[in-house]
């Protein structure tokens, strides 16, 4: 049975939640939202979540000695490697259980959560690694598209032309030059998963997602498109304006995999061009001012609309073929 | 009845793993420590354990799921060598700050470069400092029975501290020896079951591992660390006596052959101390009196047991398998400070050997006793056994 409102609202009445209030977050950062949502859906669901964060803004801002606002069991080990450690965490749990050792009759679930840092770039092989291994666990990667949590580094995820302090934007190079990776298709790659991209803008369609990955029995995969307003130089009041205009725009298609299926899960019936959801954006404002962009507008565009068609592709020709039980 | 195996110092160890039964061995493959990961895998897929196994993707991964795994409360082993110890040194000293009592045997090798794939001791010194108790193992029986120690001295409450066990490569883990093994029973009876404090899988009372230690906190931490460490050294005499009760084998902080009326002494880690006896020997045939120390404990490191054992010797020679490169070899550097304030101080040797495999000789450490018992010692003067010109 899908979770509808009714019962989140009957859960977070009567409940405390797993993500409190009261972390150092930025005010208007988009990364609380989903931890909030995750665990949320997690309880209302009647698991018992494990989480686990890597090293990141979302890790740093919630657990400064000796306060946590984690309601629910907590760890923490460095940047590149929260896939492996929850893992271990998720075997030990398999191994205690086997041996009764486990008090609760719950059913346990394993939540990683990890900025684009820690999972495009040098947590890549650790998640990889876990995934490959089939544990069951759901990873979170908030994408703020940047070292965010030191002061706005360029990560593999940065587009091109977005304003950072290690690619800055400058008379000679107008800052990153290359595209992002496609993380969910890479997670795809490995088969045997659930994989699926998500905006701060859709909490509806999240936590659907976050049920199926719940669910999966294996590796789940959710990215989430979740602004840093700090970075993105936007008001702190429009994380999630933003990233509606990027779903709108296919810049941001919401999508999932499994096992081989994809699925569009938000086909809007008109579309935005790419360039209305990049001038809203001021981290694009040096490129902007210095360069004249329009080649660059348009080759994004480009490759927004060619990304979109093979999406569609891939849902038409992948329909009731999936590649893994 | 214990039997005795004639086998590896891999299998050795392997069997010690089987007969602790861990919840949970997360491991990545690595020459000379691959026979302990493929061991225990084949006891796993004979079901003769039902440890879950994670074979991981590295030995970053295989550090971070066994913090991970014992943060869940679960027992939890890994082993690695050399370069994999090094790609974990990260993760290393976290399993040490949150006082996960992991064990990991090490089966020593050089670390690159250039790559080498044989025995020497650079990858044990490299993590001297992580917060690791670092037991050092002669043999194959000693790398079997610190292996079972490690586990009950890492649980202790008040340790909860991981332990490494060192092993020599290739000529402990690969070479044939005989060992006796215990009964099944008697070693889980003897390292009972953990059962952990704050466990991540107590889902009742969640607990935050890892948090954010700011300048208010880190310190404290750290010295709560020490106080750990601090701890093991009292309590390794404890855990060594009840091994001792079992097992009729007496272990201590160092072993000491031939020491007590010695002039002249030897202080050397592992399978080299078997060679370096057989060496005393032939001098104590021929009357003169020299001795060998073979520390099994290095971290926390023994320098009472050092200032007793080496207090009136006419000189003391160090023998270290690894350089700190610029710096005094490690482990004479500490022999040499633990011997500051006894009343009658020996002359002291430096001595670098066996690096990258190199083969180790009786006539290489009848070199070291020579310069000793001739005089010959410069302190703090370097110098080299076996090494071409």
């Amino acid at each position: 049975m899908p979770l509808n409102i009714k019962d989140l609202v009957k859960y977070v009445e009567e409940n405390d939640w797993a993500f409190t209030q009261g972390h150092r977050l930025c005010p208007g950062c988009n990364a609380p939202l989903a931890a909030k949502w995750a665990t949320v859906v997690a309880k209302a669901l009647g698991y018992e979540p494990v989480v686990g964060a890597a090293t990141g803004c979302l890790e740093v801002s919630t657990t400064i000695y000796p306060y946590s606002a984690w309601n629910v069991p907590y760890v923490h080990n460095a940047f590149e490697n929260v896939a492996a450690t929850i893992s271990g965490a998720e075997s030990a749990y398999r191994s205690l259980k086997n041996r009764g050792k486990i008090k609760t009759d719950k059913p346990v679930k394993f939540i990683a959560f990890g900025g684009d840092g820690g999972t495009y770039d040098i947590g890549l092989q650790s998640l990889s690694g876990a995934i490959e291994r089939g544990h069951d666990f759901v990873y979170i990667l908030y994408d703020n598209e940047g070292y965010m949590n030191t002061g706005n580094q360029r990560s593999g995820s940065t587009p091109p032309g977005a304003e950072t302090t290690t690619e800055p934007v400058g008379k000679a190079k107008p800052g990153k030059i290359q595209f992002k990776k496609s993380i969910f298709d890479i997670i795809a790659g490995h088969e045997g998963v659930y994989a699926a991209t998500a905006a701060t803008s859709e909490p509806f369609d999240f936590m659907a997602k976050m049920q199926k990955a719940l669910e999966f029995e294996g590796p789940a995969f959710i990215s989430i498109l979740a602004p840093c307003v700090r970075f993105w130089r936007i008001p702190e009041s429009t994380g999630p304006e933003v990233t509606k205009l990027a779903v709108e725009s296919k810049y941001w298609p919401l999508v999932e995999y499994d096992r081989g299926i994809y699925k569009i899960t938000k086909k809007p019936r008109t579309f935005k061009p790419v360039k209305e959801y990049i001038q809203k954006l001021g981290k694009y404002k040096k490129l902007m001012s210095l360069y004249n962009t329009d080649e660059l507008m348009a080759e994004i565009q480009e490759y927004v609309d060619a990304k979109w068609d093979r999406l569609v592709a891939l849902e038409e020709i992948s329909q009731n073929k999936p590649l893994r039980k | 009845m214990p039997v005795r195996l004639e086998t590896t110092g891999a299998a050795a160890v392997a069997h010690a793993m089987r007969q602790i039964n861990p919840d949970v061995v997360a491991a990545y493959p690595i020459t000379p420590q691959t026979p302990v990961v493929e061991y225990f895998a084949t006891f796993v897929a004979n079901g003769e354990v039902d440890t879950v196994m994670v074979p991981v993707e590295s030995e970053h991964s295989a550090m971070s799921a066994v913090v991970g795994s014992a943060a869940a409360g679960a027992r939890t082993m890994t082993a690695t060598a050399a370069n994999g110890l090094a790609l974990m040194v990260e993760i290393v000293y976290i399993a040490a700050s949150y006082r996960l009592p992991i064990v990991m045997p090490i089966v020593n090798r050089a670390l690159s470069g250039p790559i080498n794939i044989h025995c020497d001791h650079s990858d044990a010194m490299l993590v001297r400092d992580s917060g690791w108790v670092q037991l050092f193992c002669e043999n194959h029986q000693e790398a079997y029975d610190m292996t079972i120690i490690a586990t009950k001295l890492a649980e202790n409450e008040k340790v909860l501290l991981p332990v490494m066990v060192n092993l020599d490569g290739f000529i402990t883990s690969h070479g044939a020896d005989s060992f006796e093994m215990l009964e099944d029973e008697k070693v889980r009876e003897f390292v009972g079951t953990w059962e952990p404090k704050y466990p991540l899988l107590d889902i009742a009372k969640p607990v935050t591992h890892g948090s954010i230690d700011m300048f208010d906190y880190y310190f404290e931490h750290h010295r709560q660390q020490e106080e750990g460490m601090e701890n093991a050294y009292n309590i390794i005499p404890e855990v060594f006596a009840e091994f001792e009760k079992l097992t009729g084998r007496k272990y201590d902080y160092l072993d000491l052959y031939k020491t007590e009326d010695a002039d002249y002494v030897m202080v050397v880690v592992n399978s080299t101390a078997s060679t370096a006896k057989y060496v005393v020997d032939e001098y104590r045939e021929k009357g003169i009196k020299v001795g060998l120390v073979k520390p099994w404990v290095f971290t926390p490191f023994p320098k009472e047991s050092f200032k007793n054992a080496l207090n009136g010797k006419k000189a003391v020679v160090v023998l270290d398998r690894a350089m700190s490169f610029g710096k005094e070899a490690p482990l004479y550097t500490l022999v040499k400070s633990s011997l500051y304030d006894i009343s009658e101080k020996p002359a002291m040797g430096s001595f670098v050997y066996g690096l990258g495999g190199r083969d180790v000789t009786p006539h290489m450490l009848r070199e070291a006793f020579d310069a000793a018992i001739n005089g010959e010692l410069e302190l703090d003067k370097q110098k080299y056994l076996g090494l071409r010109d």
